[in-house]
């Protein structure tokens, strides 16, 4: 059985007198370890597939199947149990609090997963020791270079061990260097075994992938295994 | 989650929250801050004349009944009606007091004002009381040294006096007040006895401040026509209703009212003081509780503007919140404690304002800061702040998570 399974999944909005078609039925399977890329232009309903997929939202038609639980049609508290527990998000913007310390920026999903405190601290520690930050554990986002705050994030993404690592342009707001530095560490977590989804318009970040599927009009238009997954290369990685 | 882990990040979020808009929330809450002072001020005040009040009316002890004139609460009709009754002579009472059988003891009473002198010391404007042998105990009163007014004090008029404390230690500071003499309004007194601190009336009158002779001596030095109230004291209180009855005969035959007449006298009771009082209280504790309601309003109002502006600028915060996985209900508490917070902070403000005005207002008037009032001030300052931040909570708990991601 695979980690995703979606069925002819639509998504509009109605906006104004006029009706977006974001998503026209799309289907698709993802086994547990891929690692993915979900390339196209804006506009292509790449981000609305993302929400989906992030169980931020819901389709309007549809099935979308996650470990074998339909979540297609849960409510926003059970949603928000199921983002907790399974997807791992790594936006563009980091979106850390930024009044918080990275280690508590970690914690977080933790705390929302009801972990006691002790532990959670010392997961927090871990992850965060795991994407080479584990001197930073006190500083505050604004304290922090681009590349190590996109690590705090990856790090919070993954504190909860969730089934899928779920990746919004995660190279967008950093420099070539940098981005290749965050692109390394996701290569390290899927051989790791983790399942991780790229959401990008960046021919060069979807190149990292091992399948890439294009999106054009709400639309699958390709779907095909990368024969060649570019390498980070040994870029500087910092290795846990 | 546990609700109590979850209410733990609450409280930490709301402190950073508050942390980083000092000025800001400090602004917002002065309504509330005044309101908290309002309540505990009302509250103490209300609290502090009700017991001064209560130990007041003790004094004037429960069982006992004051045949007197006019009633002490009539309306203006009453009392002009009343204005031409004859007054109570020392003969009635003394009929009053062969006649009850209720009666435990019975004091014939009248008040003056009156100027005591010992040499060269002067004391002016001393409630002067004339008494019978029997008032000590009608007016529950209790002496630290000498006796009370004999039967033969009264019957022969004789120029004795007891004395309150005050007046024994203004003129007696050293003791030995019993056994000297005090002039009162020029004339010589003994001095028999003097009485235990008795403290002040609710209305600030010190009883200690006063100079009892014998009722027949005081019809004599005091005044010419003298209003005599005949009090008392009924051997069983829950016979005061019978006594009562017993009384308006006894009264309206020495005074040979008709039959189809109105009574020509009064009988006061201190129940009537008690009614009086709680109708004013109440009045008092109304007025206070909608001055309250209107500060702690005006306050909530505020609040839950600065909680508005407060989910608005941190869309975004609540929008990683929910894609990290907080629920409806965790943002909900989130804003709701942080609302709270900011009400608390102001309550306890306002009670730290409140306590040192109590101890000033007590020097005056008697006031005090029960540890309920304290409770209660902080019990509404918080229910003010979940009411009014509920509002704002609510918007932030149903926001759409892919929309608060989008904002900047």
């Amino acid at each position: 059985m695979p980690l995703i399974r979606i069925r002819d999944l639509t998504r509009h909005y109605v906006m104004g007198s006029e009706t977006v078609h974001a998503l026209r039925g799309v289907s698709l399977d993802i086994e547990k370890g891929e690692y993915l890329a979900i390339m196209g232009p804006s506009g292509s309903g790449k981000s609305t597939l993302m929400n989906l997929l992030g169980c931020l939202d819901t389709p309007n038609s549809g099935t979308y199947e996650l470990n074998g639980t339909n979540v297609a049609d849960m409510d926003d508290n059970a949603l928000a149990e199921v983002r907790n527990r399974e997807i791992g998000f790594v936006f563009q913007s980091f979106n850390l609090l930024a009044r918080s310390d990275s280690l508590h920026n970690v914690e977080l999903p933790l705390v929302y997963a009801g972990v006691p405190v002790e532990e959670r601290v010392e997961r927090a520690r871990q992850a965060l020791g795991n994407v080479g930050l584990a001197e930073r554990l006190h500083h505050r986002p604004n304290e922090l270079s681009g590349g190590q705050r996109q690590r705090v994030a990856v790090a919070r993404a993954l504190v909860n061990n969730p089934s899928i690592v779920l990746a919004d342009e995660p190279t967008g707001n950093l420099d070539s260097r940098t981005g290749e530095e965050i692109l390394g560490l996701f290569e390290q977590l899927s051989r790791r075994g983790n399942t991780i989804i790229v959401v990008t318009h960046e021919e060069d970040v979807a190149q990292h992938a091992r399948r890439i599927i294009r999106i054009r009009d709400g639309l699958i238009a390709a779907d095909e295994v990368n024969p060649k997954p570019r390498s980070a290369g040994a870029s500087s990685l910092h290795a846990a | 989650m546990t609700l109590a882990s979850e209410f733990r990040e609450a409280v930490r979020i709301a402190w950073s929250s508050l942390r980083s808009n000092v000025l800001r929330t400090s602004l917002t809450t002065l309504g509330i801050v005044i309101g908290i002072l309002t309540v505990t001020l009302m509250g103490t005040a209300i609290t502090g004349l009700n017991s001064a009040f209560r130990k007041s009316v003790g004094a004037i002890g429960a069982d006992v009944l004051f045949i007197q004139r006019f009633s002490w609460f009539s309306s203006e009709a009453e009392w002009r009606a009343s204005r031409n009754r004859k007054e109570l002579t020392l003969q009635q009472a003394r009929d009053v007091e062969r006649l009850s059988t209720f009666a435990k003891a019975v004091s014939v009473e009248s008040n003056g004002r009156g100027t005591v002198q010992l040499d060269r010391r002067k004391a002016k404007g001393v409630w002067v009381a004339g008494n019978s042998e029997q008032s000590l105990e009608v007016r529950g009163l209790t002496l630290t040294a000498g006796r009370w007014l004999s039967p033969g004090d009264v019957q022969a008029g004789r120029a004795v006096c007891v004395v309150g404390s005050y007046i024994a230690e203004k003129f007696f500071p050293y003791g030995g007040a019993v056994g000297s003499r005090l002039k009162l309004n020029g004339m010589p007194f003994e001095v028999v006895g003097v009485l235990d601190k008795q403290g002040s009336f609710f209305d600030g009158t010190n009883l200690d401040n006063q100079m009892v002779i014998p009722i027949t001596r005081f019809t004599e030095e005091m005044t010419r026509f003298p209003d005599f109230s005949i009090a008392v004291k009924v051997r069983n209180p829950e016979l005061m209703e019978e006594a009562r009855e017993e009384l308006t005969g006894i009264m309206r035959k020495l005074r040979r009212v008709p039959p189809d007449a109105p009574d020509d006298f009064a009988i006061n009771q201190q129940e009537a003081i008690v009614a009086f009082f709680n109708r004013v209280g109440g009045t008092i504790a109304l007025v206070a509780l909608f001055i309250t309601s209107l500060s702690l309003f005006v306050g909530g109002i505020g609040i839950m503007n600065i909680m508005f502006v407060s989910v608005a600028e941190r869309t975004r915060e609540i929008g990683i919140r929910k894609a990290i996985g907080a629920k409806r209900r965790t943002i909900l508490v989130q804003f709701l404690v942080e609302a709270a917070s900011i009400t608390l902070g102001a309550g306890l403000v306002g009670i730290l304002i409140a306590w040192p005005l109590t101890l000033v207002i007590d020097q005056f008037l008697a006031a005090t800061m029960p540890w309920w009032l304290v409770g209660l001030a902080l019990l509404i300052s918080t229910a003010t702040g979940v009411v009014s931040g509920f509002l704002p909570a609510w918007r932030a708990a149903g926001m759409d998570p892919v929309d608060a991601l989008r904002a900047e």
